[in-house]
């Protein structure tokens, strides 16, 4: 008899959903003057919530409650006392992480282990971290003076909600700067959570503004002439319109875009780790990761062995529920990206290379797609190129170290990259060589406070996390 | 009183290490600061710009790898040679930017000090910004800049040596690879220099020189997909062009260091953000385990 | 030194020819991350098991029990009520299964084969100087072949640390084979051969890789971490690198080989965290007494204590269960 594990649902009544959302701005939830958008549970396609979309008058509005937030309240406060409100903050996500997390999970589709333990985690440590900096910007190594830019402009993606708002809003008010900050139209309600959090903490209003909609509305934010600084997450083609729209402006910009990550295994790499950090690379997150290993580069020589350990792998990974304790792999975050995703697979299938996935029941309703890898992919398909964000690998080969560099750098983008071997001298050669912003060398997919994140060429510029995260928000 | 005909000099384009005339076979009249006719200059093409990209991309590879601390004696060396042409250099600022010669002599010095000070910074600069980042986790974590790649650098029009020093000292300090555009009005420097970089170690490609109109060459610069970054300092008072280019430069995501509002005083420190604006921070992690 | 004939044919003969071939096959198997391998340990271990797959877990694990009593203090009466127990762990419940084996020392098989008779229930016995394996190569023989005609179905062995962490791989590899040897038995099937690597001692999972394919390689039925007298004992990303290896060694050679972790395992929650693991790191073909053992001794209680608040749905206490 099998060892089937039964359900093990967390519990959604921890969290409340209300039936619609206002907008935040200058402290207050407010009705918007646009029209509204359903966000639904990509899992179930059940509707959460109505949730307005802001129009350009309420943009202004939210830009104007953070110039004033900035002019009267935020500039002055010295770092201590904005340090103690992000220490508060850090503190009330860590008291409501469980329902963070819950709620994480159902508005996004990703499983409740990793919304429970990484992204609430890192979401709790990046505050605490970023706090401790408002009181010691003069020890930055940016001059004895640092000040801040004035209003940030920040526009997050759907795949880590919450987690890239800690990465865009905890930095951005440390080094003194107000912010509004636009969630994904996807995945708003982590982010209205996290308004009514600011609230709890008596946060000053106008301080952090949310607004909600889609990409008119993030295109009045960038555009708007009251802010200073735009942070942007997301794919490679909106960061390029963004860095159109500023030009000519004194507006500072970060951008943290699209990637085609490498991750290369030579034959001498621990093997079974190299196994999980491949699946770690490309399925985490339902492979919805801008720096996911999509291209897995083995060696010749133990490519055939490898394989075999990554789909006997593959096959124990448990695909459904997102709210289910023992999920690995959750629901797509949208119809429109698992349309792409589909997309793309049959591109790849048409290309030639060989499509496979482990048998894998998957629910009826919802957007699912199963792990998946492409063998004899080479440089010219389209799927070794292009990035799918999805749970989609392609496997190339490789007989040299020169071999391996050159086919990982061959991509417009330059986000990371992973390296396998035991020999540490190659990896210092290959981290090097590889024109990545993070280079994991037996290991994939780790993110920390303290630790800079961002990419080379296409894959965007400036870095997130760390002192080098300081610099996109002080001059 | 001599009869002797002088031999004049060719001003030639500098790119991957040859001194080649515009592939366009254009030129234009150079004149001092008092209108004489002093020289023909390369006008450089589209074409040049592009070879000169070739030329910058192919000497990036090998000029990034090099120890810091050859670097660092190259662009050391770079000042000792321009020291040793002083002379030479006075006369061309005398003649390009219509100084005295005393004020010339002191502009000279400025840029034989400023390479002296890019110089140092080679093995300096991955101390300052790097970082040995503390995760929470059982990981070492290390952050150090690297080079961004191929910089196009549209130099000042007016500060001929110490501006065009400023501006291409600190990108290649750190390891990449340049195509500047001088002045147009006053490209006599930048000539010169391209000279003094033949004769300094510095490997051809790392530095490529092109004389002639920003407003022609910089829109291929700035659209050009194997250009990692440009330097828009040269278009200062020109924001529609200043704008165009950053809107070209944004199809691959370039780097951008805006025009500013004014030329700037290049007496002034430079501070670090002239060799930040081409650095990117890569961060490597690995597993500490036994 | 002859290859043992389990191995004939997979290619592994000519590894065991040799010191020089044993190190290189040894040195030569992919190195194992450290921090990588107890990230996966710890992840499988985030597993929630509730309901009827816990009901199952638990009594899997009651039958995975070789419930254990190496004390230099054992008595015959103090083995007699282990073997009891092994046979009715929960004397309230007559569907609560029997454990797979009792395990003590050489000198007290004949009294716990008494007992358990024609139960099921498997002796097992450590032998070879346990549990420091120093001695004579001939004692640690006379010691198992004494366990073996007293009626051991099981022998658990350990091997000489000694030997192995100074490279010596063929002196280790001839041990095991000349126990495996003396396992025999002349009326009967031989006793089956654990081989305990005393994990703790070991340092590193590449040694814990290395070893395991070298006892499996000499013939040993079992692979076990742990005497239970040195710590850190079993672990379980100690136990993930075993079980990879078992998983690996059958790909290979066709043959499986089963796993035991032994010490430190004591709440039920634990345990089932190794059943997990045996479930996706070997696969469920070791899901089984045959194949995968806990060496423990309070890990019982918890498991009845655990299994009784499923029946009953209300939590016990341990007045209600045996000490033995």
């Amino acid at each position: 008899m099998p060892f089937e594990y039964a359900p093990a649902p967390e519990s959604r009544s921890i969290v409340d959903i209300k039936a619609s959302y206002g907008l935040f701005i200058d402290g207050e939830f407010v009705d918007g003057h646009g029209k509204s958008f359903k966000t639904i549970s990509p899992s179930t396609e059940e509707v959460l919530a109505e949730v307005a979309e802001a129009d350009e008058a309420d943009v202004d509005a939210a830009v104007k409650a953070a110039r004033k937030a900035y002019d009267k309240v935020w500039s002055k406060l010295p770092g201590r006392e904005r340090a103690k409100y992000l220490y508060r903050i850090a503190r009330i996500i860590q008291e409501r992480s469980r329902e963070l997390a819950v709620l994480e999970s159902i508005d996004n589709g990703k499983p409740i282990k990793e919304s429970r333990d990484v992204d609430i985690p890192i979401v709790a440590a990046h505050f605490f971290y970023y706090a401790g900096w408002a009181d010691k910007l003069e020890y930055a190594g940016r001059g004895t003076d640092p000040q801040p830019l004035g209003v940030a402009g920040q526009i997050i993606p759907w795949n880590f909600p919450l987690l890239m708002l800690a990465w865009k809003i905890a930095p951005a008010l440390a080094c003194g700067n107000t912010v509004v900050l636009k969630p994904a139209e996807t995945t708003p309600l982590t982010a209205l959570l996290f308004a009514e959090i600011c609230q709890q903490a008596d946060l000053p209003p106008g301080v952090v503004n949310i607004i909600t909609g889609a990409g008119g509305t993030g295109q009045a934010l960038v555009a708007h002439r009251g802010i200073d600084k735009v942070a942007f997450t997301g794919s490679t083609e909106v960061g390029k319109a963004i860095a159109r729209t500023v030009a000519g402006t004194d507006k500072k910009v970060t951008l943290e875009l699209g990637g085609k990550a490498a991750n290369i295994v030579f034959d001498d790499a621990p093997l079974d780790q190299a196994v999980e950090g491949i699946v770690t690379g490309i399925f985490f997150n339902q492979g919805h990761v801008c720096c996911a290993g999509s291209r897995l580069l083995v060696q010749e020589s133990v490519a055939e062995e490898l394989l075999a350990r990554l789909k006997r792998r593959m096959s124990t990974l448990r695909v459904g529920d997102p709210l289910d304790k023992n999920t690995d792999i959750g629901a797509i975050n949208s119809a429109e990206q698992l349309a792409r995703i589909r997309e793309l697979s049959a591109i790849g299938e048409a290309e030639g290379a060989g499509r496979w996935s482990p048998e894998c029941e998957l629910p009826t309703t919802g957007f699912w797609f199963p792990p998946t890898l492409f063998t004899d992919v080479t440089q010219a398909h389209r799927i070794a190129r292009e990035e799918i964000f999805g749970p989609v690998l392609s496997v190339l080969t490789f007989r040299t170290p020169s071999e391996a560099v050159e086919k990982a750098n061959n991509t417009p983008y330059g986000l990371s990259a992973g390296v396998w071997t035991e020999k540490g001298s190659r990896i210092l050669s290959m981290a090097n060589q590889l024109r990545a912003g993070v280079v994991w060398a037996n290991t994939f997919n780790k993110f920390d406070p303290t630790s800079p994140f961002g990419g080379f060429k296409e894959s965007g510029y400036g870095r997130e996390g760390g002192r080098h995260g300081l610099e996109a928000y002080l001059k | 009183m001599s009869d002797r005909i002088d031999v004049r000099k060719t001003y030639k384009l500098y790119i991957g290490g040859a001194f080649p005339r515009s592939e366009s076979a254009y030129s234009y009249e150079v004149r001092d600061s008092r209108g004489a006719f002093v020289a023909n200059a390369a006008l450089a093409s589209r074409k040049d710009a592009r070879d000169a990209v070739v030329a910058a991309r192919k000497a990036f590879g090998s000029w990034s790898a090099r120890t810091a601390y050859n670097r660092a004696q190259i662009l050391y060396r770079i000042a000792e040679v321009l020291e040793d042409r002083r002379p030479q250099f006075v006369q061309a600022v005398v003649q390009s930017e219509g100084l005295s010669s005393s004020k010339a002599e002191k502009v000279v010095d400025a840029a034989v000090d400023r390479l002296v000070w890019y110089a140092g910074w080679a093995d300096k600069i991955t101390q300052v910004l790097g970082s040995a980042n503390p995760v929470a986790g059982p990981f070492f974590n290390l952050s150090t800049p690297e080079p961004t790649g191929v910089v196009a650098v549209l130099a000042p029009q007016e500060s001929s040596l110490l501006g065009l020093i400023s501006v291409v000292a600190p990108v290649i300090v750190t390891g990449n690879t340049v195509v500047v555009v001088s002045s147009y009005d006053r490209p006599l420097p930048a000539v010169n220099l391209a000279e003094v970089l033949a004769t300094s170690d510095v490997p051809g490609g790392v530095v490529n020189l092109l004389t002639g109109s920003a407003a022609t060459v910089a829109p291929w610069l700035a659209a050009h997909m194997d250009v990692n970054a440009i330097d828009l300092t040269g278009v200062v008072g020109d924001a529609a062009l200043a704008t165009e280019l950053e809107v070209a430069a944004a199809d691959n995501l370039k780097r951008v260091r805006r025009a500013p509002a004014v030329e700037p005083d290049w007496s002034a420190d430079p501070g670090l953000e002239p060799m930040t604006t081409f650095l990117e921070i890569k961060t490597v992690w690995h597993p500490i385990g036994v | 030194m002859t290859a043992t004939p389990t191995i004939l044919g997979s290619g592994l003969d000519e590894v065991t020819r040799s010191e020089a071939s044993l190190r290189q096959f040894l040195h030569g198997l992919p190195g194992v991350d450290q921090v990588g391998a107890e990230a996966r340990a710890a992840g499988l271990g985030t597993r929630s098991i509730k309901t009827t797959a816990k009901a199952y877990a638990l009594d899997l694990a009651i039958r995975m029990v070789d419930l254990t009593t190496l004390e230099g203090a054992d008595t015959p009466g103090k083995v007699r009520a282990l073997a009891s127990k092994a046979m009715r762990p929960d004397p309230a419940d007559p569907d609560c299964p029997s454990v797979a084996a009792v395990c003590v020392y050489p000198d007290m098989v004949a009294t716990v084969r008494e007992t358990l008779g024609g139960s099921g229930v498997h002796i097992a016995a450590v032998a070879t100087a346990f549990p420091s394996g120093r001695a004579a190569l001939d004692i640690k023989l006379a010691d198992t072949a004494d366990a073996v005609e007293a009626g051991a179905d099981e022998i658990d062995m350990v091997i000489d640390r000694g030997a192995f962490l100074s490279g010596r791989y063929q002196q280790v590899y001839d041990e095991i084979v000349a126990v495996k040897a003396a396992c025999a038995r002349a009326d009967g099937p031989s006793a089956h051969l654990k081989v305990i690597f005393e994990t703790g001692e070991l340092q590193t999972y590449d040694n814990v890789r290395r070893v395991s394919w070298l006892a499996m390689m000499a013939g040993a039925d079992f692979i076990k971490t742990s005497t239970g007298k040195v710590q850190p004992a079993a672990t379980l990303p100690v136990t993930m690198i075993m079980l990879e290896a078992v998983r690996d060694f059958r790909e290979q050679t066709g043959r499986m080989i089963g796993v035991k972790p032994a010490g430190g395992i004591r709440t039920s929650k634990d345990a089932i965290k190794y059943l997990v693991m045996v479930n996706e790191v070997a696969g469920p073909d070791w899901l089984d007494p045959d194949w995968f053992r806990f060496g423990a001794s309070t890990l019982l209680n918890d498991l009845l204590m655990q299994r009784t608040k499923m029946t009953t749905g209300r939590y016990s206490g341990p007045d209600y269960f045996t000490l033995d």
